[in-house]
């Protein structure tokens, strides 16, 4: 293969933000029908109220929650790779960051909606923020609800900002390259970036410190989420071991995305030159790593119910095991603890096919992980009286499909209007002699 | 006014930073320049000391630590009731808090910092500009009139330059 040089970086990723054809506006039409499909279950239940949601007592916390604590899982590997790899210096995070940084974005801002559709009043959520007020009111900030407010509010802020600073180069170089309204519109989100040394600089450095803020960052957004059901004395959620396996869970379920999303972004923009077979093969050994992981907190929470000699403890995880929720609870094994040990062979590991298929697993299993955990939980606690069982209507099925449609909506727009592969980095990477 | 100047366009940069020694030895002084990336050898080469954004990053990261506690101890304090025989200044929720803060001001201050010394966003463009400079190209400007322009563009040719112009 001829080595790379600038020109054709700047060539082939530039072309990925060309027109798009067909297939793109009938893939953003279906995205766009299932959005509105959600919006409209949305209004369905502020119009008629939150009892047509599944939730009673005592399953309080179901589909919505799931899906919040799913979204911020799935945001958590982008930031993994474009700031944990920047500082360790693993050169292949390149060609994805910047794919999987996005995803970020568009997680959070998935998963920030769940917390306002769930309030049933999400006109009233200002009540969570503090802010001065006649009757003297502050939130308190000894509810583990209130860190979720702040730890997601500072991620948002945070994973926005390092998005976008890391977008400036190649947001100059688009400007240069384009001509007509494109021009002024990169122009202005470049912020009249010129590439001169002083520039170069102090973003070096900025970028640098970016990383290492994001780092305990990311570890502490979902420890903190884990807050919310380890501070509780519900059986099966009061536990120390909530913040690493929730974290752990989460990386596990954004690596899944990130190659779920890449391959066939990978075959659609032809960029092959780019995301190389080794990059994949990298993001299922980090997979490896992260489900043996969660496959051990299974195992440990099960050991702590028995060792615990508690019997409520004991019911619950035998519930799990063996009652109501067992299908979600082997599904949520399999898929996430079982499936990727098919990434030890290498075979597996290098195919397309089974990337995907694996990804698509552990996705799922994933979602079912964050239900059993909160449903299952809450619907087997203590006393027979105060146990229950929770399905979800069709309003929260409907607003979850619309949760992945807007996410996905997020990422078209992003593939047509940003480049969906940093050519800076990737230059960086050209041997003199060929750039 | 516009002060006189040559900008030298290279193709790659070692070659710049060649250029940049060899000027600095013949007494020029105050550069600008530009590349899609930034280039080892012409950060040696400039001998530009160490950014002083992570100033920025303490300074945001220390007055968020502090904002955090004040914030969560002074609402508590607000309505200073005891529940549950639990402390009204509860220090240990209240780290959770002060430590968001910290990373939160701590980024939002370091992008502060990259803003101001790097001096965007820029409205006009600099006189050295070149839309190759994003792309596949090094550029080099150097302030120089008469005499000594003369001497610059000799400098940057034999360092390599492929094209030597005027601002």
């Amino acid at each position: 293969m001829q080595p790379l040089t600038f020109r054709q970086v700047d060539r082939d990723i530039l072309r990925t933000m060309e027109p798009p054809g067909r297939l793109y506006y009938g893939l953003l039409a279906l995205v766009l029908a299932v959005i509105l499909w959600g919006v409209y279950a949305w209004w369905y239940q502020i119009q008629t109220g939150l009892a047509v949601a599944g939730l009673n007592n005592p399953v309080g916390w179901g589909a919505y929650i799931t899906n919040f604590v799913f979204w911020v899982g799935i945001a958590h590997s982008g930031t993994l790779i474009s700031a944990i790899l920047y500082l360790f210096r693993a050169r292949w995070r390149t060609a994805v960051y910047r794919s999987a940084e996005a995803m970020t974005v568009f997680a959070i801002m998935t998963a920030g909606l769940f917390p306002l559709i769930h309030l049933g009043r999400p006109w009233y959520f200002y009540w969570l923020l503090p802010y001065p007020n006649q009757r003297n009111l502050w939130p308190n900030f000894q509810s583990p609800l209130l860190w979720d407010v702040v730890a997601i509010g500072t991620y948002m802020t945070v994973s926005v900002t390092f998005f976008f600073i890391g977008l400036i180069p190649d947001l100059a170089t688009a400007r240069d390259q384009a001509t007509g309204w494109r021009r002024l519109f990169y122009g202005i989100l470049s912020l009249g970036w010129r590439g001169s040394d002083r520039e170069w600089r102090h973003y070096r450095s900025g970028y640098l410190f970016f990383a290492a803020l994001a780092t305990p960052l990311v570890v502490s957004v979902h420890s903190v989420v884990s807050w919310d059901f380890a501070m509780s004395i519900v059986p099966g959620w009061h536990s120390t071991i909530f913040a690493p396996y929730f974290v752990a869970g989460a990386i596990h379920s954004g690596l899944a995305m990130v190659i779920t999303i890449l391959l066939p972004l990978r075959r659609i923009f032809r960029l092959e030159a780019y995301l190389l077979p080794r990059h994949f093969e990298n993001l299922a050994k980090l997979i490896i790593v992260t489900g043996l992981i969660v496959g051990y907190a299974y195992l440990v929470e099960f050991f702590l119910a028995w060792y615990s000699g508690n019997v409520y403890e004991h019911a619950v995880f035998l519930d799990r095991a063996t009652g109501h929720y067992a299908p979600e609870f082997w599904i949520m094994v399999t898929f996430n603890a079982v499936l990727p040990l098919l990434f030890f062979i290498r075979r597996v590991r290098t195919s397309p096919a089974w990337l995907v298929g694996i990804s698509l697993g552990i996705t799922i299993g994933m979602w079912f992980e964050r239900f059993v955990i909160i449903v299952a939980s809450l619907a087997h606690s203590y006393i027979p009286f105060s146990w229950g069982l929770y399905r979800p209507t069709w309003v929260e099925l409907s607003i979850t499909a619309g949760s992945f449609a807007w996410f996905l909506f997020w990422f078209l727009l992003f593939a047509k209007f940003l480049p969906s592969v940093s050519m800076t980095e990737v230059k960086e990477q050209i041997p003199e002699e060929a750039g | 006014m516009i002060r006189p100047g040559l900008v030298g366009i290279f193709a790659d940069g070692a070659q710049a930073a060649r250029a940049i020694a060899a000027l600095r030895r013949e007494g020029f002084e105050g550069f600008e320049v530009y590349g899609p990336v930034p280039h080892p050898a012409v950060e040696a080469a400039l001998e530009a000391g160490v950014s002083p954004v992570r100033r920025y990053t303490l300074a945001g990261g220390i007055l968020g630590c502090a904002s955090g506690f004040a914030l969560t101890i002074w609402t508590a304090l607000q309505w200073n009731l005891v529940v549950s025989g639990k402390p009204v200044v509860a220090l240990v929720p209240f780290v959770v808090i002060a430590f968001e803060l910290t990373v939160l001001f701590g980024a939002l201050a370091t992008l502060l910092g990259v803003l101001v010394h790097a001096r965007l966003p820029r409205l006009r463009p600099e006189v050295g500009q070149d839309p190759r400079f994003t792309g596949d190209r090094f550029g080099i400007l150097v302030w120089c009139e008469g005499d000594r322009a003369a001497a610059a563009e000799v400098g940057l040719r034999r360092a390599g330059a492929e094209e030597v112009r005027s601002v």
